[in-house]
């Protein structure tokens, strides 16, 4: 590693990189506030209008079929939602008569192990990025129902107006019989 | 089997509408049940296209039990109780694949697809005299039936057909399990099942998709926002005169009756799918004539077989795990033929409208929970439910068969229904006595 700073050297792109990582860094953890706060409306922006918000299943399946443990975009899913149904979930909730989430459950989103699986430095307008991190989502309602939702998420950030929104999101739980008994909270 | 001596139909009052909430909490009672109707009862296994070809199995559950549905060498169908005979473990850890064999992972003993124990380690060295490999093979169902594609099983040799079975209610799994043009075409899954546990008595699952219509209030913040498959409020497009309908056998259905001369706009959300909707009407209604417009919207065959054959098109079984634990297993299914925009527009669809994530069925599945929840306790118990509902409604109607109630004219003669045969079940010690009983009101 080189000790000195060069404005165009190989230790520009380091900082662009690491700058880059902190903006998708906030970005998440932003997102997590905005869930957890209950303050929907500014979440949904978050998305592109072509967003897929996608949360396949998870299968039992020989070593040699691992490859194929988590379902394809072509089968069934537990969530495979547009934009607009993203939106109608969160009305759903807005009515005050979504018994499954009224009154409002307790979450916390907390998100980890955020990592480029093809490191960038830079993300100009228009331009898009695979972003790769985990969940571990409590969820507490009621009196004491409980869940712990864990896995992993692989995104797709683009930049638009300058801003990072989510083109897709991949949610990979690791359960495969869910043991909550519905999804009303987002991932 | 001992006889209960009918102290289960004294937790049924027919005549009252009256039934008691220990059939939702009781351990004992639910015991019995896994005895007297799961091990009885014709049970809904899986789909013929999930195992299309030689050596393909999926695994599925009878109650709370693990099954193999496998399709052997030869091409025949069988459902195994998904356990060694050596020593109880489960030969079949995947939920689905193709196999020559299925190995036990603990001391070797292998299964051939139709059953048969054909390896065990030693044998020769291990068993003198050698024991009977023939009396050592996986244990099959008793009945097996193939349907519509819908495979079914039940572990009694004593149980009538899967025909005299259902009954009456044969029409609506015909109608429901038909392509969309009514014809002899195949429908298919649209992929793995949704697997979920929810905190509830089975029995809340069953009654409801039985067709509890009094339950709209639970769903009104969906049908406020309108996830229907055209645009607008709602879930679904208008499905016509509503027919709520029970059988003997326990099973009950709603019906959709369309009047086949007034043009319909169904799907009109998807340019691709609302096309090929209306050219399987035409053909529909040419085949059909005015029964063309009969579709059975939602039902349930009892026990724990339920269904959405209009909008979704899904199946829905509620496995049993405990007074206050059900597994529900969902499918989604459509025509093979549907062109590929047409299968994709369905499934999104279905899954915004039912399954864990469905904006439907979470607010049931909370109401589930919190009344098994809520009647747990030494009081709550002493008050039974109330399923007064259309009491004494309901009659013949020259449009289905059963026993019919129409629309605006609400009822819970499904329900009732249901819980009048669970106590047959629970009372009678075979089934001559369920026959038997079948024929009382
Ligand atoms: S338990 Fe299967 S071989 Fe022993
Ligand atoms: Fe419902």
């Amino acid at each position: 590693m080189s000790t000195g700073y060069s404005p165009c050297g190989p230790d520009a792109a380091r900082l662009a990189y690491l700058d880059l990582m902190r903006e998708i860094e906030d970005f998440y953890y932003r997102e997590a506030d905005l869930l957890d706060e209950r303050d929907y409306d500014p979440w949904l922006e978050l998305f592109t209008e072509d967003v897929l918000y996608w949360m396949p299943m998870r299968l039992n399946l020989p070593w040699e079929e691992r490859a194929q443990d988590i379902t394809s975009e072509e089968d069934t899913a537990w969530i495979h939602d547009d934009r607009a149904t993203l939106e109608k979930r969160v009305r759903q909730i807005q009515t005050g008569i979504h018994w499954a989430e009224e009154p409002l459950s307790r979450v916390s989103h907390l998100i980890t192990n955020i990592r480029l699986p093809a490191p960038v430095s830079v993300l100009p307008e228009g331009a898009s990025v695979t972003v790769k991190s985990r969940f571990f989502v409590y969820r507490n309602r009621l009196e004491t129902e409980t869940d712990v939702l864990v896995g992993r998420r692989e995104d797709l950030l683009r930049r638009l107006g300058g801003e990072l929104r989510i083109a897709r999101r991949k949610i990979v739980i690791d359960q495969s019989v869910l043991m909550a008994k519905n999804l009303t909270v987002f991932l | 089997m001992k006889s209960l001596g009918g102290s289960a139909h004294a937790l049924v009052d027919m005549q009252l509408g009256e039934i008691s909430r220990e059939l939702f909490v009781n351990q004992d009672l639910y015991r019995e049940e896994q005895e007297r109707i799961f091990a009885r009862a014709w049970l809904y296994v899986g789909h013929e296209s999930q195992v299309k070809a030689p050596g393909d199995f999926f695994t599925s559950k009878m109650g709370e039990e693990s099954v193999i549905l496998t399709r052997d060498r030869a091409g025949k169908l069988h459902v195994f109780l998904n356990t060694c005979r050596h020593r109880g473990m489960k030969v079949c850890r995947y939920d689905q694949g193709n196999t020559k064999n299925f190995i036990c992972p603990y001391h070797g003993w292998s299964f051939a697809t139709d059953g048969k124990l054909v390896g065990v380690n030693d044998y020769q060295a291990a068993y003198q005299p050698p024991f009977d490999r023939d009396q050592w093979g996986l244990v099959e169902v008793a009945q097996l039936k193939v349907f519509r594609g819908t495979v079914w099983a039940t572990w009694d040799p004593q149980a009538p057909s899967f025909e005299d079975y259902m009954g009456e209610a044969m029409f609506a799994l015909d109608k429901g399990f038909a392509p969309w043009d009514g014809g002899d075409g195949q429908t298919e899954l649209l992929g793995v099942p949704q697997k979920w546990i929810i905190p509830s008595n089975w029995k809340f699952v069953a009654e409801n998709f039985s067709c509890d219509v009094l339950h709209t209030v639970s769903h009104r913040s969906v049908d406020m926002v309108g996830i229907g498959p055209s645009v607008g409020e709602g879930r679904r497009d208008p499905m016509g005169r509503q027919l709520v309908t029970s059988y003997p056998g326990g099973h009950g259905c709603l019906y959709g009756i369309w009047p086949t001369e007034t043009p319909r706009q169904d799907y009109a959300g998807s340019a691709e799918t609302a096309a090929y909707f209306q050219d399987c009407w035409q053909r529909r209604i040419k085949r059909m004539g005015k029964q063309a417009g009969i579709i059975p919207v939602v039902g349930t065959m009892f026990p724990n077989m339920s269904f959405h054959a209009q909008q979704p098109r899904t199946i829905l079984v509620a496995h049993p795990r405990g007074p206050l634990e059900t597994e529900l297993w969902r499918v989604y299914f459509v025509d093979k033929d549907a062109p590929l925009a047409v299968k994709r527009y369905l499934r999104s669809y279905y899954l915004r409208y039912s399954g864990p994530a469905g904006m439907t069925e979470q607010d049931d599945m909370e109401n589930w929970n919190y009344a098994s929840a809520a009647s747990l306790g030494t009081v709550s118990r002493r008050y039974p439910y109330h399923y007064k509902a259309g009491l004494r409604a309901g009659g013949a109607s020259d449009d289905v068969p059963g026993r019919v109630t129409e629309n605006p004219v609400t009822t819970e003669q499904n329900p009732r229904g249901l819980y009048k045969r669970w106590a047959d079940y629970m009372d009678a010690p075979d089934w001559t006595a369920l026959c038997a009983a079948q024929e009382q009101p």
